[in-house]
């Protein structure tokens, strides 16, 4: 990976992306949104990419808060619907650099049709996919990526579903740039967003992140959960992924982290500016 | 009329529009060559039956008209995927049947909260549920009303010919742009797949409405200005940088749970319609001036109903036919000089009663309204209504 970002040295510019009028923000004291928002802003204006043709979309939960701070083209559509609103704005203005901030249950549960068709199309978006393993702004149930046997307000009992490994999942569809941080690894993930702007192609980096909501039921409050990232993050890009789940609640499971996958498939949209070319016989 | 650039270059897209002339055309495709003509250029749609031939067509048009095509996996990503488009600046549509615009309901409940003009043809069929795939319909005409939740206004065309696919498809970007709203060309399976004559006139006699976009600098717009009934539409990429969302949302796009705000955002959503109902409105009357029976039918049914009205007038019977061509807003103001001379009414539809409920809230309590069910899979014969109008006629 190039140059990291001169981290540290933007707090000031990054004021100039935010919404600050709209402050105090509605995520919770040791949320990991925040951070995730704070990389994205530094990494949009380390792009080189002009500001006004950033666009950041979203759908419904916490983390799809996140475009009402930015002061960016924002769009904060229905639960589960960023990516085609997505789709369909990137394809019709491919000069923008689309990227959707959004969370576990809103991107693989309501809007799990659309990711997965959306990376086998490979289309040319950004996804920055907070994971905090629960539905946080609905009060705490259980979600796709719930791991085995944790409490929830729709599982009292313990959750018995298996759950979804979602870079195992998008590797496998065929995704350009697969890549898994925590908002501990700060200079990783801006990095990351900063490739990721560079990928043709369909482009995901998931965020396993601190909840508190999550916390308060499983015993793991957000310092212990970067306590967890900090002892048991082992940075691999090379991973075998089928085996890289994350489960907070093992001492024994390592948080795979890395940038695991990067791969040139030609995106829908160049394919379909071809396709033009060819229907107007040129 | 505005100039038509194509989205890849600056080359003008006019030589691949259809030419001015007289064809012999399919209800859909007509639709079809009419989005393109109103500047569409970008189509997102999931495979129903009866409205294939509009994507189909799509899929071999837009490309040389340098737009996009995409097949999507289901009718929500198609309807949202539209509206990302219009956000974008580009004319964006859908077209669907029953289950695909029951889908596609949240996504219009979106449009019409942020104010994002999208078309959506819902070539009507039999149902309710799968029902009759390829035969008619008109049970979609309250659900394009009030498919999504909460309190919104949506405009919804009704044509009965092929010139009218055409027509009003064109109308429907045009009100679409103009208004902010999600527009519905309300066909059903007979208009769409019927085959007829078609006079498609000169581009320049065709109006064409553009984006109304913001003049001002960006620290001074506002994205929901309330100051406008109508507020000017900034798109994505123009430097605006403003903010979007679906929650109940102040002036500058902020969410907010002010009950002032929310009377502000709701009132004004349904305002832009109901206080220009009478210039979106349309219909057409005929025979209603001396009519003692106006017979109420719309698209495939009006067309039985003027030949029953053409044979009850042979038989001396002063029987008059009026035709809704904009189910929302409902052109009630129509039917009012008949009303006031005593006229009765009777609504012929294929559905168990859903625009007779309109007719009744306006004139229930002034004339008496008479109401023949049609179930969906058929069209009431000329001779089917003619029966009915003899029953009631004599009152």
């Amino acid at each position: 990976m190039s140059g990291r970002p001169r981290l540290g040295l933007r707090t000031e510019s990054i004021k100039s992306l935010l919404r600050l009028e709209r402050f105090p923000h509605i995520w919770c004291p040791g949320c990991g949104i925040g951070t995730v928002v704070k990389c994205y802003a530094e990494a949009v204006l380390e792009s080189g990419i002009p500001i006004e043709k950033h666009v950041v979309v979203s759908g419904i939960g916490c983390t799809s808060r996140a475009p009402g701070y930015i002061k960016l083209d924002g769009f904060h559509v229905i639960h589960g619907r960023a990516i085609p609103f997505a789709v369909g704005l990137k394809t019709v203005r491919q000069d923008l650099e689309v990227t959707i901030i959004a969370g576990d249950g809103d991107l693989l549960s309501i809007g799990g049709n659309h990711f997965i068709h959306a990376i086998r199309r490979n289309d040319d978006i950004n996804v920055i996919l907070v994971n905090n393993f629960i539905y946080g702004m609905t009060g705490g149930q259980y979600g796709p990526t719930t791991t085995i046997g944790s409490i929830t307000t729709t599982s009292p009992y313990g959750f018995i579903e298996g759950s979804f490994n979602v870079v195992y999942l998008a590797a496998a569809l065929g995704a350009n740039f697969v890549a898994r941080w925590t908002p501990l690894h700060t200079k990783e993930l801006t990095s990351a967003i900063l490739e990721m702007f560079k990928v043709d192609g369909f482009a995901l980096i998931e965020v396993v992140s601190p909840c508190l909501i999550y916390g308060e039921m499983n015993n793991l409050p957000p310092l212990e959960v970067m306590k967890v990232f900090r002892d048991r993050a082992v940075i691999d890009h090379d991973a075998d992924l089928s085996k890289a789940y994350i489960d907070l609640r093992d001492p024994k499971k390592p948080i795979v982290l890395g940038n695991f996958v990067r791969r040139s498939r030609p995106s829908y949209q160049v394919l379909a500016r071809e396709l033009i070319k060819r229907a107007r016989g040129g | 009329m505005s100039e038509r650039i194509s989205l890849l270059t600056s080359e003008r897209a006019e030589e691949w529009l259809l030419k001015p002339g007289v064809y012999f055309m399919q209800g859909n495709i007509a639709s079809a060559e009419a989005a393109l003509i109103a500047g569409c250029r970008f189509f997102a749609g999931y495979p129903i039956t009866p409205s294939n031939e509009i994507a189909e067509h799509m899929a071999r048009r837009l490309p040389q008209i340098g737009g996009y095509f995409i097949q999507f996996e289901d009718e929500i990503a198609s309807i949202n995927a539209i509206i990302g488009a219009a956000y974008g600046g580009v004319k964006s549509m859908t077209a669907t049947s029953g289950p695909g615009f029951s889908l596609m309901q949240e996504g219009i409940g979106l449009a019409a909260m942020i104010e994002a003009p999208v078309v959506i043809v819902d070539v009507q069929r039999a149902g309710p549920s799968t029902g009759i795939p390829t035969l008619v319909g008109q049970g979609d005409v309250m659900q394009a009303k009030w498919g999504s939740h909460g309190d919104y206004e949506i405009v919804a065309y009704l044509p009965n010919s092929v010139q009218e696919m055409f027509d009003l498809t064109i109308e429907a970007f045009n009100t679409a742009w103009e208004y902010r709203v999600p527009v519905i060309v309300l066909a059903d399976q007979s208009v769409g797949q019927m085959i007829e004559r078609l006079k498609v006139p000169p581009l320049d006699e065709i109006k064409v409405v553009e984006r109304n976009a913001p003049t001002v600098p960006p620290e001074e717009y506002l994205p929901f200005d309330s100051r406008y009934l109508i507020p000017p539409m900034a798109v994505a990429g123009e430097g605006y940088r403003f903010h979007v969302t679906a929650l109940t949302h102040d002036d500058r796009g902020y969410p907010s749970t002010s009950h002032e705000v929310s009377t502000k955002l709701v009132t004004r959503l349904v305002r832009k319609i109901r206080e220009n109902e009478k210039v979106i409105g349309r219909y057409e009357a005929i025979a209603l001036d001396d009519a003692e029976l106006v017979i109420v039918a719309y698209g495939i049914t009006s067309r039985s109903a003027l030949r029953a009205v053409r044979e009850a007038r042979r038989e001396g019977l002063k029987v008059g036919l009026f035709r809704p061509i904009t189910a929302w807003p409902f052109p009630y103001w129509g039917l009012r000089e008949a009303v006031d001379r005593g006229a009765r009414i009777l609504v012929v539809e294929i559905n168990m009663g859903q625009m007779v409920r309109v007719v009744r809230e306006h004139y229930s309590n002034l004339v008496d309204i008479y109401f023949m069910p049609w179930a969906p899979g058929s069209v009431p014969r000329p001779h089917d209504i003619l029966l009915k109008v003899k029953e009631v006629y004599g009152g």
